[in-house]
């Protein structure tokens, strides 16, 4: 069946598990696209066909089914690289301009590309805000507190706060910090927030 | 002390409005914004007086003395302003990226542009940049005449329903266009009460304040 690829490609996007990123399927992606040239070279020959010969119109249902064919070969690919981009950004957003070693391995060439360019982008945008811009990753939750009660999930060295002052972020140490200082980290899973 | 650090207190001559009522816009804006499922013309005249207060508060708050109740009750008071108008530029731009291109077209279309300079350039941007990811990694290898791209076409839909409050009264709303007007699908809005619609023949109320989203 024809574009029973592009489908697969479509079901991949809906197996995708939150906060990752599956592997780009380029094998995939090249075989949609080899089918839709075989597709388009099969659809040449009949047409030029028809044209020559206008009283035999037996191939016409097979054309338009190729082109149909054709049309929702370009919709699904068009759909799972859109799709993927979409998925990079939500993870942009969530752990910040460098993203996770497993996410980035599963990203296409092109596709590291086009999250620089979105990173860059992003930082051109908010930078332009107000006079010293605004980073708009951050508070991504209603505050409560303007300090909350962290553990640590993982070693992670010293960490130094605005006002100078420094702190060790052992495994299992329990710290009170500012909010607004540990958001990130606790984004990253290093921090946990205990309520 | 009290008075360089409490927001109430420091004025914005400029538009002649003090700073809880630029904070009550604020408020109406982003609720606004997060429910309307199109993008809202930009409010940048109150972003930026409240970035600026923000910044100002900010800076009075660390020459404050620490470990002060005051201070940290000031604290979370900018944390939560900052909260609002992250969350309301950050809706915006979650809309922004998604219609990008159709939001370009009309602003080239010399329609009243609904984007800050700074968010046109940001879609502009970031239009391009999907259109050369999908060009490069499909389109091109795609047979001659499939090659095009149409990212215009996706353009929000303005005829989901909202929930609405009336602010100022509004006599003979017309509820639907299409149908026949002597049938009586006109309405009054009388202050206080509240309906569900159709979000395209409300739209101009929502931005000009007689109704306002739930």
């Amino acid at each position: 069946m024809f574009g029973e690829k592009a489908l697969e490609l479509i079901r991949e996007l809906h197996r995708n598990r939150e906060g990752t990123l599956a592997p780009y399927n380029e094998d995939g992606v090249r075989q949609v696209l080899e089918e839709m040239q075989a597709l388009y070279e099969a659809n040449q020959q009949d047409v030029s066909q028809l044209v020559q010969n206008e009283s035999d119109q037996t191939s016409l249902t097979a054309v338009q089914i190729r082109h149909d064919s054709l049309q929702r070969n370009k919709r699904c690919l068009l759909a799972y690289l859109y799709n993927r981009l979409q998925k990079i950004r939500e993870l942009r957003w969530e752990f910040g301009s460098v993203l996770p070693a497993n996410v980035r391995s599963n990203m296409s060439p092109k596709e590291m590309e086009w999250f620089s360019k979105y990173n860059r982008t992003l930082a051109n945008y908010m930078r332009s805000l107000g006079n010293g811009g605004l980073d708009l990753t951050q508070d991504m939750q209603p505050p409560q507190n303007v300090h909350i009660e962290v553990r640590c999930v993982e070693d992670r060295g010293e960490l130094e706060l605005d006002d100078g002052s420094k702190i060790l972020l052992k495994k299992n140490s329990m710290h009170f910090l500012p909010r607004s200082q540990c958001e990130h980290l606790i984004r990253q899973g290093v921090l946990k927030q205990v309520t | 002390m009290d008075d360089t650090l409490n927001i109430s207190g420091l004025s914005d001559d400029e538009e002649h409005l003090t700073s809880s009522q630029v904070l009550q816009q604020l408020e109406e804006i982003w609720m606004n914004e997060r429910l309307s499922p199109n993008l809202m013309v930009c409010r940048s005249d109150i972003t930026d007086c409240i970035l600026e207060q923000i910044q100002e508060m900010e800076e009075n708050i660390s020459k404050a003395q620490k470990n002060e109740l005051k201070v940290s009750l000031h604290q979370l008071e900018v944390d939560r302003i900052r909260y609002m108008l992250s969350s309301y530029l950050r809706c915006r731009l979650e809309k922004i990226e998604k219609y990008a291109s159709s939001l370009i077209k009309e602003a080239a279309d010399g329609d009243q542009s609904r984007l800050s300079p700074e968010e046109y350039t940001f879609a502009r941007e970031l239009t391009s940049g999907v259109e050369a990811h999908l060009m490069s990694s499909a389109l091109r290898l795609m047979p001659k005449n499939l090659q095009s791209l149409n990212l215009q076409e996706y353009a929000p839909s303005l005829d989901r329903y909202v929930f609405l409050r009336v602010n100022s009264p509004e006599e003979g709303v017309i509820v639907d266009e299409e149908t026949d007007q002597n049938n009586g699908d006109k309405i009054d809005f009388e202050v206080g009460a509240q309906h569900i619609m159709r979000y395209k023949p409300i739209e101009h109320f929502v931005e000009s304040g007689v109704v306002s989203l739930l």
